[in-house]
């Protein structure tokens, strides 16, 4: 099995520098492409290896950079901006890359630069990420000293400035166009699509906003080919992805394994299945914005469209387990009351809404519910859920956990209607 | 506000936010940084430090103001030596920050959002720090802590 994107990380190895990079084959594909590849040429190897963007919403990454306008007729700046941000519920994944192999993400920065022929790129990185953030801008200087950055890259003619960009805090800034808006330095709210960043983002020009992850993948697609990267997958999607698992199994961790990798596999073989004591209720598949599913389901694969079809997403990969000694109600108000925390408050249902429900949850949590609140959750449910009535997708996300909870662990819900207290106690 | 009593910025602090300045079109474009810039030196970022920020970047203080209340990183009232940023999103919570917290609050006397009386520790909640395969975990300062026990708050507090 190929782990491309971990080649260079394991436990006790030291962060990949300039020189162990170059020496494991780093830096090939930059070199195939400036030697020998049009940045259309890069397009098709993208498109062709149907990688999906590993940001949450799985969106194929060559059509959108194939929005992008190519003619050279309109002068000023192109963009490419990688999103750092990380700061989904349960999601470990971006931060390990950054810190561990700073190179394989800037190579990947460049290649997608050039296949955009953006002229300037941004890392936009959430501000607790010190370590990640020194570690790329030494490594984004070693490029520069290299000629893999700045004017003329290896003899090419193409010219790319990279520069990283601390962030000041709030979840919302990992939404792409609340990310632009944070970057102009502005408040962080998201804008109105279309017009779609692809053709006009930031300050107004052409910006492609991709996750680390999916940009880290660009280096090996570039290097070894659709082809190659198809090969990768077991099931319906191409390459490999970062799978992880928290909460309470025997070995939560982060693992790199081919994409359609039976759920099963990473919880009970990666992960080591629950602690002594602790059976599986559910888990939450890609973070804390996706819907519970549950054991009836751990033979499905971990695909876009498989999961999608189970009633939720892939979102970020990374897995967060609810025990049976932990109150599902308790969990879904953590998850709530987080999102209504990080509410950007610029349209009504999300920024009153969230607050409402979590209060409703709370009521119910501590055993002042009544039977009118399961309707006034549906009902929410029902509004703030639904794509449109909200301007980003942050409240339908924060509906996510919530309305699968009520469909798989509603006895649950009734339970503390009838009690004066969680039933559960105090879980941890 | 009276303009005797604006702070102006200092040399350091000039220095590191033209540079910022020189990657941006318009300079209003390096709020976050300036800002993120006079807190690094200052510890929290007072009105007059809003002030001076926003005269230099020939903005609105009311403007710039909007901005930095909107993020929580930016503090806008004195804060400790040391910021104490507890997780407290699904993982940590599963593993039992809320736990955690009480132990920081009877060990420090302070609860959610406040600083101890010797201005050494504020604690504010964080999002998910990204390291939930070894949650609880928070930080103090620059410093990631994970794995955390109420025992080993204890000591990380008080040993120092
Ligand atoms: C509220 C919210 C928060 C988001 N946070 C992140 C994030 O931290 N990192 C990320 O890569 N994408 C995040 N996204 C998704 C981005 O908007 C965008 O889809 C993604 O960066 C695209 O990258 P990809 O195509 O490579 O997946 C978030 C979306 C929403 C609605
Ligand atoms: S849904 Fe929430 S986060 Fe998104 S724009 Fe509206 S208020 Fe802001
Ligand atoms: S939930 Fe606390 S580190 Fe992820």
């Amino acid at each position: 099995m190929e782990t491309p994107l971990t080649r260079n990380i394991a436990p006790g190895k030291p962060p990949t520098d300039m020189g162990a990079y170059e020496q494991n084959g780093g830096y090939q594909g930059l070199r195939r492409a400036m030697a020998e590849l049009s940045p259309g040429d890069c397009l098709q190897l993208v498109q062709d290896s149907n990688l999906r963007g590993r940001g949450g919403a799985g969106f194929p990454t060559g059509m959108k950079w194939s929005f992008v306008p190519m003619e050279k007729a309109t002068p000023g700046h192109k963009y490419l901006i990688c999103n750092a941000d990380e700061m989904e519920p349960g999601t470990f994944k971006d931060r390990l890359l950054m810190e561990r192999d700073p190179h394989q993400l800037i190579e990947g920065m460049i290649l997608a630069a050039y296949t955009i022929q953006a002229d300037i790129a941004y890392v936009f990185i959430r501000a607790e990420y010190h370590t990640a953030a020194a570690r790329l801008r030494q490594a984004i200087a070693d490029c520069y000293a290299k000629g893999y950055l700045g004017e003329n890259i290896l003899g090419s003619g193409y010219r790319l400035d990279m520069l990283v960009h601390s962030s000041a805090g709030r979840y919302i800034c990992g939404e792409e166009t609340a990310l632009i808006s944070a970057l102009e330095g502005k408040r962080a709210n998201p804008r109105a699509k279309p017009p779609f960043p692809q053709v006009s983002g930031l300050w107004g020009r052409p910006t492609i906003v991709n996750n680390v992850e999916t940009l880290c993948n660009i280096t090996h697609i570039i290097e070894r080919g659709a082809d190659w990267f198809k090969s990768l997958g077991v099931g319906e999607d191409a390459g490999t992805k970062l799978f992880g698992v928290s909460g309470r199994v025997k070995n939560p961790g982060c693992w790199e394994l081919p994409m359609g990798t039976p759920i099963r596999d990473i919880i009970e073989g990666c992960a080591g299945g629950m602690e002594d004591g602790y059976q599986l209720r559910g888990f939450l598949p890609g973070g804390g914005s996706t819907d519970f599913l549950v054991a009836q389901h751990l033979d499905l694969a971990m695909d876009y469209n498989v999961i999608g079809k189970a009633g939720s997403r892939m979102g970020t990969g990374t897995m967060i387990i609810l025990d049976d000694r932990t109150c599902p109600v308790g969990m879904v108000k953590n998850l709530m009351d987080f999102f209504a925390r990080e509410s950007c408050g610029f349209c009504t249902p999300c920024r009153d809404g969230l607050p409402w429900t979590s209060q409703i949850l709370d009521d119910i949590e501590n055993g002042r519910g009544c039977s009118e609140d399961l309707a006034s959750l549906e009902n929410n449910i029902g509004f703030i859920g639904a794509m449109g009535n909200t301007h980003c997708a942050l409240a339908p996300g924060a509906m996510e956990p919530l309305q699968s909870a009520l469909k798989y662990f509603r006895e649950d819900f009734e339970r503390h209607l009838s009690a004066d207290r969680c039933p559960y106690g105090e879980a941890n | 506000m009276n303009p005797e009593l604006i702070n102006t910025l200092s040399e350091q602090e000039l220095t590191a936010i033209d540079a910022e300045l020189a990657h941006v079109p318009c300079k209003s474009a390096a709020a976050i940084d300036a800002l993120k810039i006079v807190q690094e030196y200052r510890g929290w970022v007072s009105d007059d430090s809003l002030h001076a920020i926003a005269r230099h970047l020939e903005m609105s203080a009311d403007e710039l103001e909007g901005i930095a209340t909107f993020y929580n990183l930016v503090f806008r009232r004195p804060v400790g030596e040391q910021v104490i940023l507890l997780c407290n999103s699904v993982s940590c919570w599963i593993k039992g920050c809320d736990k955690l917290q009480r132990t920081i609050s009877r060990q420090l006397g302070i609860e959610m959002g406040e600083t101890t009386t010797d201005k050494r520790y504020t604690l504010l909640p964080v999002s998910c720090l990204g390291d939930c395969d070894h949650a609880p975990a928070m930080m103090i300062g620059k410093t990631l802590h994970h794995d955390l026990t109420p025992e080993s708050i204890v000591r990380l507090l008080a040993g120092d």
